[in-house]
Order: C-alpha cells, then structure tokens, then sequence
C-alpha cells in the first residue's frame, strides 16, 4: 500500500483534494444542517486546498509524469495549479457571509468547489485525450451545479441551465475533435500525437487539422473566447456573485493551461496551423470584449465582458509559441486572477439592508462613503485599464512584449487598441465613484470579503516593487516545454 | 484514395436507402394521403380513452429524482459487467480500482440515503 502510494507521489495533490471532498461530503451530511456547520466545512475545504498546495510546493522540481505519460507533473503544472487552488480557496471564503445573506449557505458549495478544483488540477496535469476529458468533466458538472446553486432564484437555474447546454455542446465539439485526432493520429497521448504530427506530411494531413480545430473549439468554449463567448455575460450575471467570481478565475486558469499544453505538447509539427486560430480567438476576444462592455450598466455583466477581453489578451503570447510566450501567458493569468477576484470581492461587498445590487449607478460617489472601498476598487480599474505602474500594465507587458520580438506587430497593435477602448469603462466606474452625486451607502465590507479586496489592491500597487519571484517562478515554469 | 472509397460503397449504399426510405414515407402523405381533419381525429390518442389532459402537464419532481438515481446505480452495473468478465486479466489493480469506484460511489448513496431523497414523503 505505502509503496503503491510512494509510486504516485506526483498525484498526492489531487488525492488530497479528491479524498478531502469525500470526507467533507460525509462530514457534512452527518452533521447537523445549519449554517455554523457550512461555515465549518468551508473552513476545512479551504484547509484541504492549503495542503494540497503545500504538497505541490514540495514536490522535487525535476517533474514527472504517470499512468503511461496520462498525467504530467511538472514546473508549469505547479505554476497553473497554485493559481488555481488560490483562486478556488479565495472564491470558498468570498461565498461565506454572502451566502447566508442568501439563505444559501450549504455545506455542498465547498465539496463542490473541491471537486471542481480536483477537475482543474487533472485538466492542467493531462498528458493524454483520456486524462484531459475526464479532468475537463469532472470540473465541468460541478462548475453546471454551482452556476445554479441559488436555486430558488430564476436567474441563476437560468445561467445553471445555459451553462449545462452549451457546455455539453463544447464537450461534444471536444470529444468529436479527440476522436478525429486519435483516428488520424493512432494515439492519444500527447507525446506520441507530437510524433505524428511532426512528420514531413503533417501539413497535408487534413483530418489531423480538423481534429486541432474542434479541439480548440471545445477549449475556446471553456475560456469564452470569441465567437465562442456567447454564454459568458448571461452567466456571469445570473449566477450568485462568490459563484461569478470563481468562474472568472479559477476555471479560466486550467482551461488556459490545458490550451497551451495542448498545442505546445501535442501539435508542435503544425503550429503554423493552430496559430492562426489562436491569433484569430485573441483579436476577437480583445475587440469584442473592449466593445461590448461599453454599454453594459449591469456591473457583473462588465466584467464578464472584461473577462472575455482579458483571455484575449492573454492568448497573444501564446501566438509566438516560443518559451517567453509561454511565460507571458503565465504572469498575466497570475496578474488577472488577482485583478478579477478583487473587482468580484468589490462587487460583492455592494449591498445594502434591502439586498444587493448589481448596476453600476450604485457605486455613485462611493469615495465619500466608503473611501477605502473606492479606492481599492479604483485602484483595481485602473490595473485592468492597464496604467503603468500598476500591476495590469506589467501583465500586458509581459504579453505584447514576446509577440513583438517575434514580429507579430498588427496583433500587438490591436491589443494595444483594444486597451485603450477598454480604459473608457473601467475609468467611466472611477468617475462615476468619485465624482457623481452620492446614493446610498452600502452596509460596512465584511472582513472576510475586505481581507481579498485589501489583498489584491496591495498586490496590484506593489507589484512594481517586487516583480522578480513572478516573473522567475513563470519563467521556471515556461521551461517546462521544449521549444 | 479510390480504393479507399471503393471499400466504403456498400456504406453509401445503405445511407442513400435509409435517406430515400426515409424522405418517401414523410413526403408521401402530403401528397397522396386523403386528409379531412376533425376534432376526434387530432385529438390525443390515449389507449383508446378519450384524452383526459394535455400532455405537458406539471408533474412531481421527485420522479425525475428517482430516475436519475435509477441511472447512476445503473450506469454503476454497466461498469461492473465488463470487470467481471475481465476480472482474471485485470487483476489486483483492477480490483481495487473497481474498489475505489465503488468506495466513491457508497459515499455518494450515504449522501443521498442522509439527504432524504430515497423516501417519497
């Protein structure tokens, strides 16, 4: 048994957080049902998801891979899945106080979360077809379940619905460009499709390049970006807001890393072809999201579309598919999980004794009544309008700055465009709190909520001093691939 | 190429049949059918029965509950067929990754044996 388990030591992380939403799940049924006892449960998955990241920590850093090359443990793994275990943690503690606002607070969020989280780990490690679709459904039917966990609520059974239907429809593009990759390939795993598809011929091989397509359809359904994106606002606005927050971070993060696994691992012989496409996803999602936020008063429907930009962006480093691309990528997920779940914790300390609310008109003259509050929340803004000193700058930075040097000059400028069109409506939220007739006051930020707002406006401010620990460990992480 | 082609013919055979066959019996009616509507004749067939109710008519959840539990102990039985017949070839491994599923699974029936959703009231 010991040596079974010393053999998967790689995996130890994934167990821990798998067997901690088993034993959550019985712990919580067979104690009694209130919200003490939720709060309690929530405590102990965001414990599980410490230890896991723990073990990640001390995992030596030569990395490894398992199961025949199906799970793949190495730096940029580890990078993605500490972004992801924080992200999840953050969302655990986000959804406390919020949820028993709603009379919602129920032990199953934290299990669920875990569960998803095990999903997102299995995603980010997958060597193989096979790995990577169980990892991405595992996340998947949990992410369905707490879309709609407000379940007395119209609107959120309405995102849990949508998201169910169209998320079965991307697994379904992803499964049939799985099965045309395995059939045109002979293989699943990523190593042995790379050797396939690096032949002289791989160019001509036509099946291969539709399979690469509907696999990257499937993909570009998970980190909603354009065209595929359709889902994303009406989403992110019926689902509970901790619920909206952690779809902006977490997931985001593990389908980014299964995108640049995939096409850096598996399809390296025909990366003129999958460049295109993801030059193509990156300029859409950037103008799309920069336009189609211009209009929205409802401010989870702002971020939704500022989350459609931000994989656009993040997705332009990716195009020059060589290691400091990769390392672009990886500082700016680090850079927006922190932003988004900032603006999100913002969004959810908005309340008032008759409930809360979502348009943006409610943040009007914020700065007289609660100036800490708007600060950090214009603190925030501005990092995502990308002002440099802030940490949004140094994550566009890190992006444009690889496509440069590998002169992709129209797709930088475009990006560069599209931020400057999307400065208006994150300062247009700065003007309106600073300076517009002031409405009511919220009810005071709760700590536990303040605590992920304080964290992230420091982070966004001092990024500057301190750039060298990111920016080393992406680039350690980047080193995982072969260029 | 051609080849290639030549061995899926008798595929192309059966899909051009199924689609005549097919577009014949739901283009036909239109054409050749005697048609004189009245209430009785479009009227809901119910086993001969007058029909008492419209057919989208609310119905308990608890229902939609039981059958999906039905499935997932079902779709448990569909994994267990093909272990047991490779049980010899799969050996410890496999029987105590069938353990771990199962493992998984009880937890889950606990879950919902605890939650209530096995009982009707």
């Amino acid at each position: 048994m010991m040596q079974f388990l010393n053999s998967i030591a790689p995996m130890w992380p994934e167990l821990v957080v798998a067997v901690g939403a088993l034993v959550l799940t019985l712990w919580g049924v067979f104690r009694p049902d209130n919200d003490r006892e939720a709060e309690v449960v929530s405590w102990l998955a965001i414990l599980v998801l410490g230890v896991a990241g723990w073990l990640i920590l001390s995992q030596p850093a030569a990395g490894s891979s398992l199961f025949g090359g199906a799970f793949i443990d190495d730096g940029f793994g580890r990078f993605m899945k500490i972004l992801a275990l924080g992200a999840s943690a953050a969302a655990i503690l986000l959804s406390i106080d919020d949820f028993r606002d709603h009379k919602v607070l129920k032990f199953e969020y934290p299990v669920l979360i875990l569960l998803a989280t095990a999903g997102m780990m299995m995603m980010i490690s997958a060597g193989d077809l096979l790995s990577l679709y169980l990892g991405l459904e595992l996340q998947s039917l949990s992410l369905y379940v707490v879309a709609a966990f407000r379940r007395d609520d119209v609107r959120s059974s309405e995102a849990g619905l949508k998201y169910f239907v169209l998320g079965a429809l991307s697994s379904g593009m992803l499964l049939y460009g799985a099965s045309l990759v395995y059939g045109f390939t002979g293989a699943t795993s990523f190593a042995q499709i790379a050797q396939v598809a690096k032949g002289a011929n791989a160019m001509a091989n036509v099946g291969l390049v539709f399979g690469l397509v509907f696999l990257l359809v499937g993909i570009a359904f998970k980190i909603s970006a354009v065209p595929f994106h359709m889902w994303t606002p009406d989403v992110y606005q019926g689902a509970p807001t901790p619920v909206t927050a952690f779809f902006s971070a977490a997931p985001k993060v593990a389908a980014i890393a299964l995108l640049v696994r995939v096409v850096t691992s598996a399809f390296p012989g025909i990366a003129g072809q999958w460049q295109q496409i993801v030059a193509f996803l990156a300029i859409a999602s950037m103008l799309l999201g920069a336009f189609a936020a211009i209009g929205q008063t409802n401010i989870k429907r702002l971020l939704a579309y500022s989350s459609i930009a931000n994989v656009g962006f993040a997705l332009v480093p990716l195009v020059t598919n060589t290691k400091e691309g990769v390392q672009g990528v990886l500082i700016y997920m680090a850079i927006y999980v922190v932003m988004t779940l900032g603006a999100f914790a913002c969004v959810i300390a908005m309340r008032r004794e008759e409930g809360s609310v979502e348009e943006i008109d409610e943040l009007a003259g914020l700065a007289e009544r609660n100036g800490p509050m708007a600060a950090a929340l214009a603190a925030l803004m501005f990092s995502l309008a990308g002002i440099p000193p802030l940490a949004g700058f140094w994550a566009k930075f890190y992006a444009f700055m690889p496509a440069i040097k590998s002169g992709y000059y129209i797709l930088s400028v475009i990006g560069v465009l599209a931020s400057v069109v999307g400065a208006y409506y994150y300062l247009r939220i700065v003007k309106v709190m600073y300076f517009d007739k002031p409405a009511k006051a919220f009810l005071p930020v709760r700590v536990k909520v303040g605590f992920v707002i304080s964290v992230s406006a420091i982070f966004v401010l001092l990024f500057v001093i301190a750039p060298s620990p990111l920016v080393n460990a992406a680039s350690t992480a980047a080193a995982s691939f072969r260029y | 190429m051609q080849k290639l082609l030549a061995e899926y013919l008798p595929l192309i055979v059966f899909l051009g049949v199924g689609l005549f066959i097919g577009l014949a019996l739901l283009v036909a009616p239109f054409i050749v059918a005697y048609s004189k509507p009245d209430p009785e004749k479009v009227s809901a067939y119910e086993c001969g029965f007058a029909a008492f109710d419209d057919a989208r008519m609310k119905f308990d959840v608890r229902f939609y509950l039981v059958a999906i539990l039905f499935i997932i102990f079902d779709l448990e039985v569909a994994f267990l067929f093909p272990w047991a017949a490779a049980f010899k070839e799969a050996g410890l491994y496999g029987f105590w990754a069938m353990m771990t599923f199962l493992g998984v699974l009880t937890i889950g029936f606990i879950y919902e044996w605890k939650k209530g959703a096995l009982e009707w009231d």
